[in-house]
């Protein structure tokens, strides 16, 4: 989802105090950075707390080549330029509330107070499935007009750099030119950003890991035991198989095809409700508007159910192909 | 013909040779069989009895290539089969024996037709010629309006039954039963039996028999007992029918 090629510029103290407009220019000016552009994080509330999505006041002059992943007609950008209250919705979000354009939308401020009012203007949408359409977009110089204090200051700035390899000279070239000033900054790839924002909202991923993890190596000890207790379950079988002639390899290849089989149904029947549960769009309310089961994913989530049921039909396959039939035979 | 004397010629289909199996137990060594000595022909019939633990079963397995012998040799067919290796010898299994065993040990999850069928998948033959190979062997067990059962869905002497045609499904050079009628009742019993007489009778087959129950052996054309780990004759059975 993050640009390879876009850097994010943030004060150093943290991610909600901001940085001065003037840092734009100084910015610009640097050799390798090709584009500069800027945002501000809103917070408001539409209607109730749970209708949770991110609002940004951004600027109107570059914002917009700065993601081209993000598309909107020419008409309604030029209709949204018009517009001092002017919004641009992701489609995801438009159709969350069933808005349409030329609706005017009510947002309480929660930092910035007051009762904000925006017309729809124009719609984007993702060119990729993964891109978020959940945002809401106003325009910056609106936000710095009305908002009571402090004018004159972006939440962060995102600047395209000409060369993506060059991105960590450039990180450490831009926070030094700002070094020793009232405000430093502290930059960062985009990646390395949108990482560090799900971080702050709860260490979500760290979450999500550590509890698929926990979740991961269960299901291998389950699905481990099951087996071995299917394979001393059918110890006789498995011996009269063997008594008839069927070679200790085609045990083995017996006992491991069925966990791998067990194993992907499973994986598939969870990989299939994940991707029903997402296909309607994200599950969390805007929270992590990334839900997004991709195709790789899909691949990597049955790769790792072929891999459980390897991992777990390992030992029982070989402890059943090393049987011996006298033995197993006499055991009741 | 039947002997136990090792001197029997060398036309003889199975023929064991100073045949011993000791099995260590801690420190101790029980010698289960010592230099036994057997030899049956074709289309023989032989019960062997025995108290429990006299080592009947080892010696079938000997026999069936199921297990090595500490010492002694084993040849069927002119094939010496303890001298084999492990997958030569499962392929020699697949190709000679057929093993009847006293707990039935059908496979619960596929039919009696699919347990039948079990041996043949091994060998290069059409589902069409399996197919009819199974319906042979059902049909001479009696079982040929059976085939889409489910072991739980037949009595035990049916479920024997279906063990027998497993058993012959594939031809094999003999048959080895151990206490095949040990769990059934009298009638399925003496059923099983009836159908190994006809076997031997009127398929020409050979059929090693243990059993416990003295009635089960005299269905064989000689009763042979295990006695400190050799074969000892008995008063000859009833005479071949
Ligand atoms: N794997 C083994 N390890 C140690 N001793 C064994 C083993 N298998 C069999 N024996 C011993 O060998 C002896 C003969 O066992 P075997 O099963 O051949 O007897 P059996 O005549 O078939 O008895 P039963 O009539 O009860 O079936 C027994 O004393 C048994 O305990
Ligand atoms: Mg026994």
């Amino acid at each position: 989802m993050a640009g390879v090629d876009r850097l994010v510029v943030l004060n150093r103290v943290s991610i909600i105090q901001p940085l001065p407009l003037a840092y734009r220019d100084r910015l610009a000016k640097i050799p390798g950075v090709t584009k500069v552009t800027f945002a501000n994080w809103f917070g408001g509330v539409y209607q109730d707390e749970r209708n949770f999505f991110p609002q940004f006041a951004i600027d109107r002059e570059h914002y917009r080549e700065m993601y081209p992943e993000f598309v909107v007609p020419d008409d309604q950008w030029q209709a949204f330029l018009g517009d001092k209250e002017g919004a641009i919705v992701g489609e995801a979000l438009l159709e969350r509330f069933k808005w349409k354009i030329g609706d005017r939308i009510p947002i309480k401020g929660a930092i910035f107070p007051g009762n904000w009012e925006f017309n729809i203007r124009g719609v984007y949408r993702g060119r990729r499935p993964q891109d978020d359409t959940t945002q809401f977009w106003f325009r910056w110089d609106y936000f710095d007009e009305r908002k009571p204090f402090t004018k004159g200051v972006v939440g962060w700035y995102v600047i395209r750099i000409a060369k993506p390899d060059d991105a960590v000279r450039l990180v450490k070239v831009i926070d030094e030119q700002f070094a020793n000033s009232p405000t430093e900054t502290k930059t960062d790839t985009e990646k390395a950003f949108a990482a560090s924002f799900v971080k702050q909202m709860g260490n979500i991923q760290l979450l999500i890991m550590s509890v698929g993890s926990v979740v991961f190596f269960t299901l291998l000890l389950v699905t481990g035991n099951t087996m071995a207790i299917a394979v001393r379950e059918r110890t006789r079988e498995l011996a009269v198989l063997k008594a008839v002639g069927f070679r200790d390899g085609f045990v083995l290849a017996l006992v491991l095809v069925e966990t791998m089989a067990v194993a992907v149904v499973g994986g598939g029947l969870g990989l299939a409700l994940a991707k029903l549960f997402t296909l309607r769009g994200d599950p969390t309310g805007g929270l992590l508007p990334f839900f997004y089961v991709s195709p790789p994913s899909i691949a990597v989530g049955l790769g790792l159910a072929l891999a459980v049921g390897l991992a777990a039909g390992f030992l029982p396959a070989v402890s059943a192909s090393r049987l011996r039939v006298v033995d197993a035979l006499r055991r009741i | 013909m039947v002997s136990i004397d090792g001197r029997a010629d060398s036309k003889s289909l199975i023929r064991a040779r100073g045949l011993g199996k000791t099995y260590r137990r801690g420190g101790e060594q029980i010698h289960v069989l010592q230099g036994l000595n057997l030899d049956v022909d074709a289309s023989d019939f032989v019960a062997f009895m025995g108290p429990s633990g006299s080592g009947k079963t080892t010696l079938l397995n000997l026999l069936g290539g199921l297990d090595v012998p500490s010492e002694g040799s084993v040849t069927v067919a002119g094939d010496e089969i303890t001298r084999m290796s492990g997958a030569k010898l499962t392929a020699w299994r697949a190709r000679h024996v057929g093993f009847v065993f006293q707990m039935y040990n059908l496979i619960p999850v596929l039919t009696a037709f699919q347990n039948v069928e079990l041996p043949l998948l091994l060998t290069g033959l059409s589902k069409a010629e399996r197919r009819s190979h199974v319906e042979t062997a059902l049909a001479v067990v009696g079982l040929d309006d059976r085939m889409r059962h489910y072991p739980r869905q037949l009595s035990g002497g049916q479920e024997q039954r279906v063990g027998i045609a497993r058993a012959i499904v594939a031809d094999p050079t003999f048959l080895l039963c151990d206490e095949p009628t040990g769990d059934l009742d009298r009638k399925s019993a003496d059923e099983v039996l009836d159908l190994l007489d006809r076997l031997v009778r009127d398929h020409g087959k050979t059929v090693l028999l243990v059993t416990h129950d003295p009635r089960a052996a005299e269905h064989a054309r000689l009763i042979l007992h295990l006695e400190k780990g050799v074969l000892v004759e008995s008063v000859t059975a009833s005479p071949p029918r």
